[in-house]
């Protein structure tokens, strides 16, 4: 490869469109959606059925809220409610926050950000996302049919065990995890190596984009993390269905090992929901302070250690359960410790405001929103550190307000910010400023009036999960608060479904960068072209465009009939191979049925582990089963890599 | 902005409501430490939050951009922002020592939670069950250990020893007036110290959901000094008495031959199963069905009758007996005291 | 886009870069040891659990006696034998030698059955049912944990030796061997401590 100067004119540009868009464009109507393999439908695939699961489980909140706005009420029997908030939590965590916060913003807008055309493994990320809908329908399917689960979202043994939990509701469970983990896992392969090997020339990885490298730190942990939860839900759906067992006391198991196995997955698990939000205000500030985050190399050294550090904090979710004292002091200290970089990142933020020429839009609203509410839930997540005070709020509506403060001040906060920072470019029109604030403001509001009076209900004894409460404990005026702050909450977001169909109806036109904004997305047309950049682009400086040279370097050079795009290296981005992406292909689809079938079949009988494997493998042979022109085409030009 | 403080006035009158179960209105030890511990953190975090909140308004109040064009990004002014994050490393030092006195304070509660003991303690066997309690006050002769249920008796000014354990699924033994909570987690027995400093009735709940009914399992404390304390023990140590209504000796008849003797031990008769709460002295108690319903005989009858109402999915069966039957049961129970 | 894309600029021309590479330049190689970091790190938690499952009781195996160490051993031994025409196959997938590709992964898949059909020897020389008490089931987990990526691994070969026969070869294809190696390779690996920890811990434990 050399750098050779050369100029294109108009014309070669012009014809190198309509090719470009003929070939990577994706297969239309109803049939073709199932074989699509970009990561922008994909991406907003992710983005859509996230969103509406956020809108199921916010629907079982309201119910919950209705259930306890008055003492000893009869509206929900105890089993129905037990369901409910068992599938709230549930969809939250797995199909709502990671979803969202990983995978739905690292497929969209990833790819885009290094100056890629498409994401790594483009058919394992559409298989992503079929085997994450998969996972979805089962758990809501499963309430629907009056066998939700109903033990809880971490669904601790003895009681989610076989002897307390006959029928097949945690059986659900379980296997749901299993969809929804090998969803993330898959993305999380495809987000480190795009990250690794198809940047931009020029973009070294000082010079990543601070929200790629919340993303890539997430992806690496997704990887650590996910396969104790897997492990924690196959140990208990094996200990249920075939006789093991790992945590029947009376066998030599223990049920303190499931606890150690989720937390160990589960307290990483929050910091896969929050760091990917660190990265998105990150974007939002620098933007709407027209200036760079202060300290970039401490940022993402903030965002590396709080990923390191988040493993090793999980017995704190277990200070009740009367481990040695000395062990759990460890976790104590720890999980103070793990505070300090997010300080790091706060006062890096602040200081970019405090220099900063600030404008005010509802991006930037959000991220303001998110400074506020989630200093509060870190703030009591200080408290909960400390082991006696831990032992007095652990399991009560303290708790519970402590983690809706970080997990909505951390993850929805962030997710509007960036849906309103991002949604120009992802649609190609402006969503409203009004309607936007009336959004921020209604669900700010909503927010802390329905969240903040848990953390005094959890003083006053209040415990978690109770689906009534006697009439002289005090505690229904606050509920009814509590209920009254939800309601906001629902129009908020009713709002936001109302600003977000006025856009997409007829909406101002975006054009490329609205908001002058620094990243690499913001170089190409909103949405972007199938081939995501006419010419993939060259950066300068760690603000892309921002940084760019008047006359910064494009890639040329590419066949143009077929899928090639540019791989670099790991460190440096400088060019070193072409590679070729696969077209659109229904494989994905049907390997996620051909899984999803083993999975939901081994509820019921061992046996489907080994029936079911025969269409898993037709299907991945398939996939794999190379296609005779495309072998004939890469043969007259293969150049293989020197061996050295 | 008037709506505002009527809403902060009404959030800080709600805090007015029942004490007995409750962090901030210790009566135990651990629970007062606890107390000044969390108070103290309240004050200094609040602070830390109106500080740095304080900077977030400032710094958008302070520099606007343009209003309707997005202005130009900004040329930096790299030694200013060197300034800054040497300001930062200064604060970042500062939340580091906080914390680490903060663990200072914490580790000094808990050492001293650890560091109570006694040389003849009240010692009490805590059993959760779903969805109820049980409580062995200890004795080294086997036939003065007290066999109670939903209702623990402490008395003040003393360590007192709870060894608690479950016998089936996880549930946590919590009075917020006395001591932090502990998980009962099957197959392990743990140990606890308290000590209750204060006179009065405490109300505990279980905190770790146990199923369907983990709403309504609930226990009342009642501390009392010593000489109270140990004569309600004694009278706890008594078989039942004989009944002396000719109702009640009934109602004893119609319990002996109804399923209620396959789950209730009653001494001094022939009922002995542990499946459920003994019921020797169940009129000593002021509720039933673990906290869940005061101890009337209206109740009683609603309880044995339709317990399944009460407390959908417990484990004790709605009752089908004739009226008759079910008032001189109830005398019966009423008789127990 | 706006009209920057068609006004002449610079160009970085990359039309004579290689399209065929290998080891960690490939994406798929990055694929390849993604998975073996996630399936690396559900096997060293599955073995902290045993671990953690041996310190709950006082006899470890509780009443019976460690598995018999002919099955295990035997199958140790040809998967350390596979080391060498695996190398084999990645060395020539290199230089594109197809010949001596087709002979490696002939061995290969010969390997894979041969050490399959071992391993259904192995699991009732363990000398307890997964359902009897805690160790029975750690040991039968860790095995079949192993076992699943035995049978994954000998499905991958044998797909990937048909296509080395059929008229689909090409670069590519070599890529594909000499990743489907690096994949063989890590089932060689965590088969090192499923095997200290399912027979040789017992008895030192």
């Amino acid at each position: 490869m050399s750098t050779i100067d050369r100029t294109i004119n108009e014309q070669e540009a012009g014809e190198l469109k309509t090719k470009l868009h003929d070939l990577w464009r994706e297969p239309p109507g109803f049939i073709g959606w199932f074989a699509h393999v970009h990561h922008t439908s994909i991406g907003k695939r992710f983005f859509v059925t996230a969103f509406i699961f956020f809108l199921l489980a916010g629907i079982l909140a309201a119910l919950m809220r209705l259930q306890l706005s008055r003492s000893e009420s009869h509206l929900i029997s105890p089993d129905l409610y037990d369901q409910i908030f068992t599938t709230h939590g549930t969809a939250m965590m797995f199909l709502f926050a990671v979803p969202m916060m990983f995978k739905a913003f690292s497929t969209y807008l990833v790819p885009l950000s290094v100056g890629a055309r498409n994401i790594a493994f483009p058919r394992l990320n559409a298989f992503s996302y079929y085997i994450y809908l998969f996972g979805g329908i089962l758990l809501f399917g499963a309430l629907l049919l009056n066998t939700g689960p109903d033990t809880g979202w971490f669904s601790y043994v003895p009681l989610s065990g076989p002897q307390f939990s006959p029928g097949k509701r945690v059986d659900i469970w379980a296997q749901m995890i299993t969809f929804t983990e090998l969803s993330a896992l898959g993305v999380a392969i495809e987000v480190i190596t795009t990250v690794f090997k198809l940047r931009a020339p020029g973009m070294s990885l000082n010079r990543l984009p601070l929200f790629v490298w919340s993303e890539l730190v997430v992806a690496f942990m997704v990887m650590f993390a996910m396969p104790a939860v897997m492990l924690s839900s196959t140990l208990l759906i094996l200990d249920r269905l075939i006789g093991t067992h790992f945590f029947n006391p009376a066998e030599g198991g223990d049920p303190l090992l499931y606890q150690h196995v989720f937390w160990f997955f589960g307290h990483p698990d929050v910091y896969i929901i929050f760091l990917p939000g660190t990265g998105i205000i990150s974007a939002v500030l620098a933007a709407f302070s027209r200036r760079r985050v202060i300290g970039y190399m401490a940022v993402v050294l903030s965002v590396v250690s709080t990923g390191f550090l988040s493993f090793g904090v999980w017995v704190h979710h277990m200070f009740a359960t009367g481990l040695p004292a000395l062990g759990m002091s460890f976790f104590s200290a720890a999980t103070l410790m793990v505070v300090v970089p997010t300080a790091i990142q706060f006062f890096l933020w602040i200081a970019t405001l405090w220099t900063g020429k600030l404008v005010i839009r509802t991006p930037m609203l959000w991220a303001l929103g998110f400074l506020f509410v989630f200093l509060i839930g870190g703030l009591t997540g200080v408290m909960l550190a400390s082991i006696p005070l831990d032992l007095q709020v652990h399991d009560t509506y303290f708790v519970v307000a402590h983690f809706h403060y970080v997990l909505i001040g951390g993850a929805v906060f962030p997710m509007f910010a960036g849906l309103y920072f991002w949604w120009p470019k992802i649609t190609g029109r402006m969503l409203s400023e009004t309607i936007g604030k009336w959004h921020f403001w209604l669900f700010f509001f909503g927010f802390n009036l329905t969240f903040f009076p848990m953390h005094m209900l959890g003083l006053r004894g209040m415990t978690r999960r109770v689906y009534t409460y006697p009439p002289e404990s005090g505690w229904q005026y606050l509920n009814q608060l509590a209920g009254f702050g939800a309601v906001l909450m629902v129009f908020g977001i009713l709002a936001f479904l109302v600003n977000a169909w006025r856009s997409w109806k007829g909406g101002a036109p975006a054009g490329d960068n609205p908001w002058g904004a620094s990243g690499l997305e913001w170089g190409t047309s909103s949405p972007p072209p199938p081939y995501n950049f006419l010419f993939p682009p060259t950066v300068n400086g760690r603000e892309a465009l921002w940084d760019a040279a008047p006359d910064q370097p494009v890639v040329t050079g590419f066949h143009n009939d077929s899928r090639e795009v540019l791989a670099t290296k790991a460190i440096d981005a400088d060019p070193e191979h072409i590679s070729e992406m696969p077209g659109p292909s229904y494989w994905p689809f049907l390997a996620a049925v051909a899984v999803g079938g083993l999975l939901i079949g081994s509820m019921f009988t061992p046996w489907a582990v080994v029936w079911g494997a025969i269409p898993v493998t037709a299907a991945l042979v398939g996939w794999f089963w190379p296609n005779k022109n495309e072998v004939e085409r890469r043969r007259s030009r293969e150049i293989w890599e020197p061996e050295n | 902005m008037r709506r505002i403080g009527y809403g902060l006035l009404l959030l800080l009158l709600a805090g007015c409501g029942t004490h007995q179960q409750s962090v901030t209105n210790s009566a135990g030890t651990q629970a007062a430490r606890i107390e000044i511990l969390w108070w103290w953190m309240l004050g200094i975090l609040t602070t830390i939050f109106v500080i740095v909140v304080g900077f977030v308004l400032g710094a958008v109040s302070r520099r606007r951009g343009g209003s309707e064009q997005m202005p130009e990004a900004q040329v930096i002014d790299s030694a200013r922002d060197r300034r800054l994050s040497r300001v930062i490393l200064v604060l970042v030092i500062m939340v580091i020592l906080f914390e680490f006195g903060f663990l200072v304070a914490s580790a000094i509660v808990t050492k001293y939670e650890r560091g109570m003991s006694s040389k003849n303690p009240v010692e009490i066997q805590v059993i959760g069950h779903r969805w109820w309690w049980e409580f062995r006050y200890a004795s080294s002769q086997p036939s003065e250990v007290v066999v109670t249920a939903n209702e623990l008796h402490l008395p003040t000014g003393v360590p007192i020893l709870i060894k608690a354990s479950s016998a089936d699924v996880i549930h946590s033994f919590w009075v917020p007036n006395i001591a932090g909570k502990r998980d009962l987690i099957r197959p392990y027995q743990t140990s606890m110290w308290l000590q209750v400093d204060e006179e009065g009735v405490f109300r505990g709940q279980c905190a770790e959901f146990c199923g369907h009914q983990h709403a309504h399992m609930a226990f009342y404390v009642v501390a009392e000094p010593m000489n109270r304390f140990q004569a309600w023990l004694q009278a706890q140590k008594a078989p039942a008495k004989e009944p002396l209504e000719h109702k009640a000796r009934q109602g004893r008849d119609v319990f002996m031959k109804s399923p209620c003797v396959t789950c209730h031990t009653i001494r001094g008769t022939d009922a002995g199963s542990r499946v459920g709460p003994d019921l020797t002295h169940v009129a000593s108690r002021s509720f039933i069905a673990a906290g869940t319903l005061p101890n009337t005989r209206s109740n009683l009858m609603q309880w044995i009758r339709d317990s399944q109402s009460v407390k959908p999915g417990n484990l004790m069966p709605s009752m089908d007996l004739e009226t008759s039957e079910l008032e001189s049961l109830v005398a019966y129970m009423q008789s127990l005291k | 886009m706006g009209t920057r894309e068609l006004t002449p600029r610079a160009v970085i021309d990359v039309s004579r870069l290689p399209n065929v590479v290998f080891a960690h330049h490939s994406l798929l190689w990055w694929g390849t040891m993604g998975l073996a970091l996630i399936e690396g790190m559900f096997l060293a938690i599955l073995i902290g659990a045993y671990f953690f499952l041996r310190t709950r009781v006082v006899e470890w195996p509780p009443g019976i006696l460690p598995p018999h160490l002919l099955w295990g051993t035997l199958n140790t031994v040809l998967i350390l034998v596979s080391l060498v025409p695996n190398a084999l196959v990645k060395k020539s997938a290199r230089k594109g030698d197809l010949r001596k590709v087709r002979i490696g992964l002939l061995i290969m898949c010969a390997i894979g059955l041969v050490a399959l059909l071992i391993r259904a020897f192995e699991f009732p020389s363990l000398g307890v049912r997964w359902d009897a008490n805690a160790y029975g089931t750690a040991v039968w987990v860790l095995l079949g944990f192993h076992t699943t990526h035995l049978i994954t691994d000998c499905i991958d070969t044998i797909v990937l030796t048909v296509l080395m026969f059929t008229d689909k070869v090409e670069g590519k294809r070599y890529m594909d061997c000499y990743e489907n190696a690096d994949y063989w390779y890590f089932v060689i690996l965590i088969w090192i401590p499923v095997f200290l920890v399912t027979y040789i811990a017992p008895r030192l434990l």
